[in-house]
């Protein structure tokens, strides 16, 4: 059983749901997300996305492409972030994912990537432009070092891609509750419902929604419907700002 | 036409190692649905009616094959024809490829349409293909190619599209890309995609390919009928690959040497170019697997060119597919030689090229004193300069 999985268990055990916040690595330091990954978890995260910046992130909205830039501007790399990771081990035992593009991982090498990963602490994997039918050879990879591949589904996802999509995924499915990028404004309406509704009766495994969800309310709409939440830009938007991150996620905490 | 090479894509779209489809999941139901209907409408006879009838009296078609007799004599060389793509409708092949995704678009039921632009040509070409379907039409142009292009970004406004300024990274082609999908990712129930080359996720590459490949189903019908015999070499430029292998396609079964012209820039070891096969390496950008100018940690770099239609970092899979197949051969033109082509195409024959353009003439310049006064060369003249004559005045610092 994966950290990933553990934690969604658990949670249900306790009647709960998982708090997922997503934060870009190396925005505004590396040394200040080590911090920002001890304070989630302490406000009470449950699993936290580390964002790897690539310079041309077709799926995020700007609050994340300009978190993207100004990390790669401070060299960020996906070997330094592998060596966070590292570090952060030694602190803490929250589970992480990586989210990311292909191409850093492509160039870095699919096998070093997955066993570099894996022996750094991470737990999953996120890379939105990297779909299942593309996948064969990293799901082969990952599967053989334990690291969840996660994999997402959207509002316009047909029965035969929600059936591929969900063969393909472990640790959880992450459900992009609206038709367009991060960031976007949410709509939690009858649509979201069904949507979800459909895809619980197709699997067993976890679903957590991202993308939009901006503040505590939203959360505890979504919560109610998915077994967790994914914050990312709200988040993100704050440490741009140079604001404390603690006592929002608290208040999601409290919300979900 | 029965080869080898006739079985790429594969039903994933892959040439080989390369191409794919490598987009947010979002976008997989729309690109499937735009295969089946690319599928469906290539083998419907009223679309290929139409198209055929748009082809001939609103693109003006067949463009003509020119002997260039003047370049040919100051050159010494081989007899050079020019496939006159920059006498289309617009001013460059891109409309042939444009006209028929609006065609689709329609058929398709969408209401809008959407592109991206470098040199201005494709949008101009989407615009015209939306005023002409009747559908909403907007158009993703980097702040830099805006500056450089701005005749074109009146055109478009002219034609109804709305042209929105893309002032993200290096605010050229790849971003303009970058926001195009992201408003396809948004808008995917109501809008097409019109992408401008063969390139980004399948059925794009394919999809562009068939739409392109008149050029040189024409061009060979027509040295056939002007020389009786095949041409030895045919020459193109390169950005993402859509005018050349519109011109080669149709030569692949015989043999004869293709060339693909990428922008040099600067020159390959100033690092200021757009020359992914000489200087780039295997990446997945925009959709597919390709060559691609990237840093050792698969950031994608910033390109240079004087022409905007080729400062792209990444290239056409079919195109790397074809160079390891040693079918076509890869070479760049820097911005100097472009531009000595530029000034010496109008002055011989009275045709300003396209920049983009430019580079082909440029390569069909160095080759010629190689080659024998009997050989033929076909060098596709994509597009018309006249987009290019203020951005070359301000090179050559005139104030006009």
């Amino acid at each position: 059983m994966s950290r990933i999985s553990d934690t969604f268990n658990s949670l249900k055990k306790k009647g709960s749901k998982a708090l997922i916040p997503y934060i870009m690595a190396g925005d505004p330091s590396l040394d200040a997300t080590k911090q920002f990954v001890l304070d989630l978890e302490s406000a009470g995260a449950d699993i936290i996305e580390l964002g790897v910046p690539f310079s041309d992130p077709l799926a995020d909205g700007p609050t994340i492409q300009r978190a993207a830039e100004r990390s790669l501007l401070h060299g960020t790399t996906l070997r330094k972030v592998l060596k966070l990771v590292k570090e952060i081990r030694t602190e803490s035992d929250i589970a992480l994912i990586l989210m990311t593009y292909y191409n850093p991982v492509f160039k870095y090498g699919i096998d070093k990537f997955v066993a570099e990963a894996v022996k750094a602490g991470v737990n999953g994997v996120i890379i939105p432009d990297l779909i299942p039918d593309e996948a064969q050879d990293f799901i082969r990879l990952a599967r053989n070092h334990k690291l969840d591949t996660i994999f997402l589904l959207a509002p316009t996802s047909t029965q035969a891609r929600i059936s591929k999509v969900v063969n393909a995924a472990t640790g959880f499915i992450y459900y992009v509750s609206i038709t367009g990028i991060t960031g976007s404004r949410l709509s939690i309406g009858k649509h979201l419902k069904d949507n979800l509704n459909l895809l619980k009766s197709t699997t067993k495994k976890p679903i957590a929604v991202g993308f939009g969800i901006s503040n505590p309310d939203e959360a505890s709409a979504v919560s109610q419907l998915a077994d967790g939440v994914i914050i990312g830009s709200a988040i993100v938007k704050l440490i741009a700002q140079g604001k404390g991150i603690k006592s929002f996620v608290k208040n999601l905490r409290k919300a979900i | 036409m029965r080869n080898k090479y006739k079985n790429v894509p594969d039903s994933k779209g892959h040439f080989g190692q390369y191409g794919g489809r490598f987009v947010p999941e979002t976008l997989m139901p729309a690109l499937i649905e735009l295969e089946k209907a690319y599928k469906k409408y290539t083998k419907d006879k009223d679309f290929l009616k139409e198209l055929k009838t748009l082809q001939t009296e609103f693109i003006g078609r067949p463009t003509p094959l020119y002997f260039a007799k003047n370049l040919s004599e100051y050159l010494d060389g081989p007899k050079i024809y020019l496939k006159r793509e920059d006498l289309c409708h617009t001013g460059a092949h891109k409309i042939n490829n444009a006209i028929a995704q609006a065609l689709l678009a329609r058929r398709m039921g969408k209401t809008r349409i959407i592109a991206e632009t470098g040199a201005g040509q494709h949008g101009v070409a989407t615009a015209t293909g939306a005023a002409h379907v009747g559908l909403d039409c907007e158009i993703f142009m980097g702040s830099e190619d805006i500056r450089r292009q701005s005749l074109n970004v009146f055109r478009m406004r002219l034609l109804g599209a709305k042209v929105i300024e893309v002032t993200t990274g290096s605010k050229t082609l790849k971003d303009a890309i970058n926001e195009a999908l992201r408003d396809w990712t948004t808008n995917v129930v109501n809008t097409h995609y019109v992408m401008g080359t063969v390139f980004g996720p399948h059925p794009y590459p394919l999809m562009v390919r068939e739409f392109q490949s008149v050029i040189g189903i024409e061009a060979r019908q027509q040295i056939m009928q002007l020389e009786k015999r095949l041409p030895d070499c045919l020459i193109a430029c390169v950005g993402g690959g859509s005018n050349s292998i519109g011109l080669f396609y149709a030569f692949l079964k015989d043999n004869i040497r293709m060339i693909g012209v990428e922008a040099g820039g600067h020159g390959i070891k100033s690092g200021k170019h757009a020359a992914r096969f000489a200087g780039g390496s295997l990446g997945i950008f925009q959709g597919c697997k390709s060559y691609l100018l990237q840093n050792r940690d698969g950031n994608v770099l910033g390109t240079h060119s004087v022409s905007a239609g080729l400062d792209y970092a990444s290239v056409g899979p079919e195109h790397c597919y074809l160079r390891d197949l040693k079918k076509i051969e890869y070479t760049y033109a820097t911005d100097k030689e472009a531009l000595k082509a530029f000034d010496l195409l109008s002055k011989t024959e009275g045709i300003i090229p396209a920049l983009e353009s430019a580079h082909a003439v440029a390569e069909g310049i160095k080759l010629a004193p190689s080659m024998s006064k009997n050989s033929i060369i076909i060098l596709n003249l994509s597009g018309r300069g006249d987009k290019d004559v203020q951005e070359v005045a301000r090179i050559k610092g005139i104030n006009l």
